[in-house]
């Protein structure tokens, strides 16, 4: 019964890392770049659900729904002022660049927001679901389908409509995009648009699931669903998702029966190995070389 | 004939940076000599000679070899444990401390090209992106090793162990060094400017000798098109490791420089915000340009010391500075204005050389 | 390109560099520097000894006599950044040091005090090894391993439990260093330690598992040796779980109940063994919460209580040494030294206490219980 607890313990933290990672995925399909702020959105909208439901007592829907807004306007800032001047320059000075926003969210948070912990009471309350020994809590129920739900929703955009068709063009070849018409300034736009909004959602569920709010808390998630990313094939979405999962249950069964010292050592050496066996992640296409 | 001027350039590009290094430092050293400087400054020294060999090594990966690593600052650590160890283990027996310093970089250098050495190998074998995470899980991996690893002597003899300390070693006798998280405490600090300024000097001339011999020039060709270099039958794979393992190398040896030079060593320094800032030098001085990368280190390790006076507003003022400068030297807009302008310069100065 | 624009980069902090070099001490007063945490994870322990510091010297100063002047420089937990911000400390002119928040950076910034000879107290770094070997360098908290022993000792004279779990944070001394000696403390005493959990900076919100393995080994008292921000996790995520061990912390813990949105019913029954408690009612105490609040507005834990302290018994040094502004540093402390070890000072964090010549403060630590969010002395 233990060894299905910590699945499932490891499933909640997956379903966390892989809509964090499905972030990352979509910014780094079409715009080819590694967008490192985005933990700090995550965080970003965390507290703006956590003042919305502790300093202003509005439901917890409203909170979710204004963290959703403001990452979203807060993705497309970042774009415009950030990322957007940069668009023919290498792709590591838009990488450092996102690290210097990164930087400035976390020291703007804590300017704002001091370095303080709050503690985040998780949107669906306390309480479990209990099927014998095996216990599952509400939050973990609801991170892991509001996670299956995003990546349907997310695929069915992607493949089906006006938008998601000019997002796989854009990823393709942005050249050939623009000469067909495409907006790719819009369409980048609106991949930072969506991909923020999504982190919103992951940071409200991250602090319910693991209740502390501090400017850092987004920083190490993001790396690690990073890694989640890559570790499905960076670019694709149903990779994303299985690598945030696979990675999350991965921990949790290196700590408990393995070791908790070296959790992060095991997690990291199942993605060097499986990077090897397969170099563009377990999903990625491999993209073969002109000659 | 184009090439032979392009080798030309290099050589009197790599005399500029022999010559600017040693005047700066000579400026510096002689000012730290007489107490000239604050002690703000003149405690940062050693650090900027450290960040300065970094940003080289790392240049030489990134810049020269074009391979994105995420992982640089692992290297860093695998030397800072090893020559720290080293350094603390013969302070008895060799009684020199800038001797000691030396054989400390020197098994530094060496554990650092060993493990560059194996990393390099499954490492190398990767491309673009895949590269860079797989070099980031290496250096988190060092990184947690370090953290939970026993080290003491006892009678002349090396006890070890992972995890658990259990090396029972005897009140009298026995001596910790590496003490798990807690890493190595009580170092006697021996690191000098004049060393690191030495380092320096060596790590610039084994890269600007590697860009110019045949391995050196067989990876660039690499860089700018892989498969026109296969294709006319470089063993790309070698070259590659030798540069890999000589980056390693060189950030073993700036580690052990670091290690020697505060008196508490601790494996959570090395983490990826360690190898991000290392890799912001090379971006920001410029992908296979060395002075650039000497000039980036000192001056972004400086900046947030500089910075002090913002009290609370610091790493804000950081941050933008960093994405301010980021957008100034890589926009076209931005970037044709200044070329306009040092264009103009240049013109001027050199007619004005002409008449002179 | 790039380099031109760095190099005029670098030239001007060079010239700020200069610009603000060298001051020498001033002449009115005498001046206490501090470095600690303000950026980064650790941020909150710098904030609140930064907050309590300025509160004591705003106080002392109106009191007319003797005037202080303090600086705090961010180090964000970092040993290399801590020795920028000593040197930076030593620019300005320091006179005192008011040591470093925690512990690994504080091992630099103390060794470096004894050499350039600076009277030196910590608030809160209490790795043992930070006062060793030095005979300028105080804490105001007890060490490691005294916390350590002290609380193996303490559950093995209440009887407290059959089984123990101990999680603690493995790459952070102060936690591994509780954890060493009470481990060493509990194996003297027969306690019986049936499983020991760690995690880590980057594994520090997940605890369903350690959870999980603690209850399945049946441990009815669990030690964490940590700062109270993940252990507001554990509480949180073992109330989901059905776990409800006694729970067995030491000094970092205190601050929990100040958390904001912390729920308290899940630290009910908390055992914290900890010198200040702010629900503490005498005078002193509660003037300096209402200060506390009206400044920072929030509750004040024990990194704040013992920076308070620190300043005071700074004073009240300062005063029996006779030491006025503008003497050498190395003169000051000579003097400090002889006037610390041999003074008893009152606190907030404990009455008489006095200093060893190793630099270990003798007080001890009160076990309190967490009953209804405040605590209730055992």
């Amino acid at each position: 019964m233990s060894f299905l607890n910590y699945l499932v313990s490891g499933l909640s933290l997956g379903s966390i890392y892989a809509i964090i990672a499905l972030g990352y995925t979509m910014v780094y399909g079409i715009a080819k770049m590694l967008n490192f702020a985005h933990g700090d959105v995550i965080m970003v909208g965390s507290y703006v659900c956590f003042f919305a439901m502790m300093r202003f007592e509005l439901p917890p829907v409203i909170g979710v729904l204004l963290a959703v807004l403001v990452c979203t306007i807060l993705g497309i800032i970042i774009e415009k002022l950030a990322y957007k001047p940069l668009r023919s320059a290498p792709s590591l000075a838009v990488l450092i660049t996102a690290i210097g926003v990164s930087y400035f969210l976390q020291n703007s948070a804590l300017l704002l927001w001091t370095s303080n912990p709050k503690v985040f009471n998780s949107i669906v309350g306390k309480g479990s679901v209990n099927i014998g020994a095996l216990s599952i809590s509400y939050v973990t129920l609801l991170t892991v389908g509001i996670c299956v739900v995003i990546m349907i929703v997310l695929t069915t955009f992607i493949n089906t409509t006006k938008m998601g068709k000019a997002m796989r063009a854009v990823s393709e070849d942005k050249g050939a995009a623009q000469l067909m018409g495409i907006d790719v300034n819009k369409t980048i736009s609106m991949t930072f648009a969506i991909g923020s909004g999504l982190a919103a959602i992951a940071g409200v569920l991250l602090c319910s699931a693991y209740p502390t709010l501090m400017p850092t808390t987004g920083s190490m998630p993001g790396i690690k669903a990073f890694t989640a990313a890559v570790f499905g094939g960076i670019g694709s979405i149903p990779g994303a998702f299985l690598g945030g999962i696979l990675l999350g249950v991965i921990e949790n069964f290196a700590k408990a029966y393995i070791s908790t010292e070296f959790s992060d050592a095991i997690v990291f050496g199942v993605l060097i190995i499986v990077l090897l066996v397969k170099p563009a992640g377990l999903l990625g296409k491999q993209v073969n070389e002109k000659v | 004939m184009i090439k032979s001027v392009k080798i030309k350039d290099r050589i009197e590009k790599s005399v500029l940076t022999y010559i600017s290094v040693t005047a700066v430092f000579l400026v510096f050293f002689v000012m730290n000599m007489t107490g000239a400087l604050s002690s703000k400054i003149s405690g940062m020294l050693v650090p900027i000679c450290v960040y300065v060999v970094m940003a080289l090594s790392l240049n030489l990966t990134v810049g020269i070899m074009g391979e994105l690593s995420l992982g640089h600052a692992g290297f860093m650590a695998v030397g800072a444990f090893t020559g720290t160890s080293v350094t603390m283990m013969l302070s008895d027996s060799v009684s020199n401390s800038a001797v000691r310093l030396i054989i400390g970089m020197v098994v530094g250098a060496l554990f650092g090209a060993l493990i560059g050495f194996l990393i390099g190998i499954p490492v190398l074998r990767l491309k673009g992106d895949y590269l860079a995470i797989v070099t980031l899980a290496f250096g988190e991996i060092i990184k947690s090793f370090f953290s939970n690893i026993y080290l003491g002597t006892e009678n002349g003899s090396l006890r070890f162990s992972v995890l658990q300390n259990n090396l029972d070693l005897s009140e009298e006798n026995g001596k910790i060094i590496i003490e798990g998280a807690m890493g190595i405490r009580s170092i006697p600090k021996t690191a000098t400017f004049l060393i690191g300024y030495i380092l320096v000097m060596i790590c610039l001339a084994v890269i600007f000798n590697m860009i110019k011999s045949r391995t050196g020039r067989a990876i660039m060709a690499c860089r700018d098109n892989r498969i026109a270099a296969e294709s006319v039958g470089i063993p790309v794979f070698r070259y590659k490791i030798t540069a890999f393992t000589i980056s390693a190398a060189m950030a073993g040896a700036a580690g052990a420089l670091f290690g020697n030079n505060y008196s508490s060593l601790v494996a959570s320094k090395f983490n990826i915000d360690t190898s991000i800032l290392i890799l912001v030098f090379v971006v920001l001085g410029g992908q296979g340009n060395m002075l650039g990368s000497i000039i980036a280190a000192a001056a972004l390790t400086v900046l947030p010391e500089a910075l002090r006076s913002f009290a609370d507003y610091r790493m804000l003022t950081y941050a933008i500075i960093l994405i301010l400068v980021m957008l100034a030297t890589n926009n076209p807009q931005f970037r044709s204005f200044f070329e306009k302008l040092t264009g103009k310069l240049k013109k001027n100065g050199k007619e004005g050389g002409h008449e002179s | 390109m790039k380099k031109v624009i760095a190099l005029v980069m670098a030239l001007a902090m060079v010239f700020s560099f200069a610009a603000c070099g060298n001051e020498s001490g001033s002449a009115e007063t005498v001046k206490i520097g501090c470095t600690g945490p303000l950026t980064g994870p650790a941020a909150i322990y710098g904030q609140a000894v930064k907050n309590a510091a300025e509160i004591a010297v705003a106080e002392i100063n109106a009191k007319g006599g003797v005037q202080f002047e303090f600086k705090m420089e961010d180090d964000s937990h970092d040993p290399e950044k801590a020795e920028n911000a000593y040197n930076a400390l030593k620019d300005w002119g320091m006179d005192v040091m008011m040591g470093t928040v925690t512990s690994a950076p504080a091992e630099v910034t103390a060794a470096n005090a004894y050499a350039d000879r600076y009277f030196y107290l910590t608030p809160s770094a209490s790795s043992t090894n930070v006062t060793k070997g030095k005979d300028n360098v105080f804490q105001m908290c007890f060490t490691d391993p005294n916390q350590g022993s002290g609380a193996a000792t303490y559950i093995a004279e209440h009887d407290l439990a059959d089984n123990i779990a101990v999680i603690w944070k493995n790459d952070d001394s102060y936690s591994t260093g509780i954890r060493d000696t009470f481990v060493a403390k509990a194996a003297e005493l027969g306690l019986n330690i049936v499983d020991e959990e760690t995690f880590t900076d980057a594994t520090a919100t997940d605890f369903t598992v350690q959870i999980q393995k603690c209850q399945e080994a049946g441990a009815d008292l669990v030690f964490l040796p940590m700062y109270y921000t993940p252990a507001s996790l554990i509480f949180a995520q073992a109330e989901t779980a059905g776990y409800n061990p006694t729970w067995f912390g030491v000094d970092g813990m205190d601050g929990i109940l100040a958390l904001e949105g912390f729920d308290t019913s899940l630290a009910e029954g908390v055992i914290v063994l900890t010198p200040y408690s702010a629900d503490d009612t005498s005078e002193m105490n509660q003037n300096f919460v209402k200060a506390y609040q009206e400044k920072a507005n929030d509750i004040p834990n024990q990194f704040a209580a013992d920076a308070y302290d620190c300043i005071y018994a700074i004073y009240q040094a300062v005063e029996k040494a006779g030491v006025k502004a503008g003497m050498k540093n190395d003169e000051i402390c000579t003097k400090m030294v002889e006037a610390f070890t041999t003074m008893s000072f009152d606190g907030l964090t404990g009455a008489s206490m006095t200093w060893a010549a190793d630099g270990t403060v003798s007080k001890s630590p009160n076990a309190v219980v967490i009953q209804e969010g405040t605590y209730v002395g055992l």
